[in-house]
């Protein structure tokens, strides 16, 4: 064993995760003084904590492309992105998480959000296959837990008993498929696998057997056909604030930890066009699956949910090139749509506070009730339909021309045809919500802390299109580094 | 000519597998969590005849000691779990078939791959390996990080389990 010289560059690659452990215990501290009624100011204190993240979060590249901790991760600007990227939605839900009257905020519930989001950044952060298993566990951990979270609620009871039951089985044999890499290779450093895979000692279709398992955790975590029945089931048990949260971030830090498994190890294999193949397979499937049953949801919540597993189908269509035009397109897309998922939950939280349900008809009328929600409303959703000029658009237009340039054209056409379907049940509910009730309504206050996550999110949203250049570039930059 | 060894293997060998089959055969819970214990000590055994007596410790004291009885006493706790109410498989044929095909699919990947002919590794075993091993869990060019990763998810689960569990106010 070689003597190590310990470096102080070392912790500041992980200045996001440090910051968000003392986030984590001080809000458990916090929550141990704070009087019974004043509970919901913890909301504050959680989102000032993950505000300080986010501006740390660009510490966490060293300057140059390098790993740290023996290679366990790598200091990236693109990690440094998706740390930011993180810790804003942790913020957002947090401020959000304030304003849902039927969620009881306590010190636990935001420190769980810390760890998970400490996991989701060392899965995007991750070289190793221990590192990522551990990553991946300590995200599905907070989340399941964050899931059956309201415990007078026997939905989101049975939302997290699900989450962890589908959870572990998937983790379980992502954990078999690592064993036979770390058997056959006698390495679990993503550098001396690919080196392995390259020198074409491995068969090619071991290589394929291995992914395969391998898919069946990190597929999990973004909701990809076949692995996506937990998927409507937890979001609608879930305290929605939750959903939000898992819906936009777990999805995010698992699409990236796949990128750099095909990128880093896979692509490496002699042939991996089999390997695309499979990918562009999964993700048309996940696409269509999610549009056909979101087309007959009666609620908003259930609707959101199989939405997300087609928006997850068309990041995986970026996925599919992997090409630094695919990783930056995936990039963009998971970044906006971080956001607009957000905005859309939000506004689905402030209109059940008064209905006390989920359902698509409790919109009926929100125009009347507050113009500015059903306003906020009506962006996020065409956002997420890809209706030009918001950033949804731009997004996939990035995904389809990064796929069309690697020559996926049948791909990137059963995909627009899908985004025409999405746009029926999209404008459904627009069309919902700016229709005017029979009966007179009352008007809809929007709390302070929503109106701030409204206009943060919106701002990104249109941001997103008039700032997509510069935003593109940085991206890109970023990309370059994994090729 | 069968070894001594082979014998201890196929020994170990059958305890492991036979306890396995047994964890999903039997039809009471407890009887489960016994023949778990079995299949545990199986793969204990096999630890020893790898010449790792260090995991086979490890694997007594932590999955017969603590995991084996950790269940065995939470299925005592649990009301109404101890007499089976009902057939334990519902889709027996289904699962069977799963667990089969699974089973072939995994012999052929393992016996077609040409890899796993890789000599078996000579010579002394590095007395120091344990030594090694934990300079290496807290070492920051090793395994530091996933070790205090590891540390965090215990955290988390504690804190989220003990909030889940307790009682209704």
């Amino acid at each position: 064993m070689e003597q190590e010289i310990f470096q102080l560059s070392y912790l500041q690659a992980i200045v996001p995760e440090l910051l968000l452990l003392v986030v984590g215990l001080l809000l458990l501290g916090v929550d141990l003084v704070l009087p019974e009624a004043r509970k919901r100011e913890l909301s504050v204190w959680a989102a000032a904590g993950f505000a300080i993240v986010a501006l740390a979060s660009p510490l966490a590249y060293l300057g140059e492309p390098q790993f740290v901790f023996g290679g366990m991760i790598g200091s990236e600007p693109l990690n440094a992105i998706f740390a930011f990227i993180f810790a804003m939605a942790a913020f957002l839900v947090a401020l959000l998480s304030r304003d849902d009257e039927r969620l009881e905020p306590s010190g636990v519930y935001y420190a769980l959000i810390a760890f998970a989001v400490i996991g989701m950044d060392l899965m995007v952060a991750a070289t190793d296959f221990i590192m990522l298993y551990l990553a991946l566990e300590l995200t599905g951990l907070s989340l399941y837990l964050l899931s059956a979270y309201d415990r007078r609620s026997r939905f989101s009871v049975e939302a997290g008993m699900k989450y962890f039951f589908y959870g572990s089985v998937a983790s379980a044999v992502m954990l078999y498929g690592i064993t036979f890499i770390a058997g056959l290779t006698g390495q679990t450093l993503y550098l001396g696998v690919r080196y392995l895979f390259a020198s074409a000692v491995m068969p090619a279709w071991f290589g394929m057997g291995v992914l395969v398992l391998i898919l069946a955790g990190v597929g999990f975590k973004v909701a990809m056909v076949p692995l996506h029945t937990w998927a409507p089931d937890v979001y609608e048990g879930a305290p929605t604030p939750v959903t939000a949260f898992l819906s936009v971030t777990s999805k995010a830090a698992g699409v990236m930890a796949l990128m750099r498994l095909l990128v880093w190890i896979w692509g490496s294999l002699p042939s991996h066009a089999e390997m695309t193949s499979l990918i562009a397979a999964l993700a048309i499937v996940t696409i269509t699956l999610g549009n056909l049953f979101a087309l007959r949801q009666k609620s908003f919540k259930r609707l959101l949910a199989y939405s997300s597993i087609t928006q997850a189908g068309y990041v995986l269509v970026g996925v599919t090139a992997l090409s630094p035009m695919g990783l930056t397109a995936v990039g963009f897309y998971l970044a906006i749509y971080a956001v607009t998922n957000i905005a859309a939950f939000t506004v689905l939280v402030l209109v059940s506070n008064r209905s006390g349900s989920d359902w698509l008809r409790d919109f009926v009328g929100l125009q009347q009730r507050s113009p500015a929600l059903a306003l906020a409303l009506l962006v996020a959703l065409l956002s997420l339909g890809g209706v030009p000029p918001f950033a949804g658009f731009v997004g996939k237009i990035l995904l389809f021309a990064a796929a069309l340039k690697s020559g996926f054209v049948w791909l990137v056409g059963a995909a627009l045809a899908n985004v025409l379907i999405s746009l029926y049940y999209y404008l459904n509910a627009v069309r919902m919500a700016y229709t005017r009730a029979e009966e007179p309504v009352e008007p809809l206050s929007i709390p302070v802390a929503s109106r701030w996550v409204l206009v943060i999110a919106t701002a990104g949203i249109i941001l997103g299109t008039i700032l997509a250049y510069p935003l593109y570039h940085l991206l890109e930059r970023a990309a370059m580094v994994w090729f | 000519m069968i070894t001594v060894q082979q014998v201890v293997f196929a020994l170990f060998a059958v305890l492991t597998l036979g306890g396995a089959i047994g964890v999903v055969a039997a039809r009471k819970l407890f009887h489960a969590a016994l023949w778990m214990v079995l299949a545990f000590f199986g793969v204990a055994g096999l630890y020893l005849l790898l010449e790792a007596p260090f995991f086979a410790a490890l694997q007594l004291f932590i999955y017969i000691g603590g995991i084996a009885v950790l269940t065995v006493m939470a299925i005592m706790v649990t009301r109404g779990i101890m007499k089976p109410k009902e057939p334990v498989f519902t889709y027996a044929i289904g699962a069977a078939g799963t667990a089969l095909a699974f089973l072939v699919m995994l012999g052929l990947f393992i016996f077609k791959t040409p890899v796993w002919d890789v000599a078996a590794p000579t010579g002394e075993v590095d007395p120091n390996g344990l030594r090694a091993l934990g300079q290496a869990l807290v070492s920051p060019s090793a395994y530091l990080l996933p070790f205090e990763v590891a540390s965090v998810l215990l955290l988390a689960v504690l804190v989220g389990a003990l909030f889940i569990a307790r009682e209704k106010e």
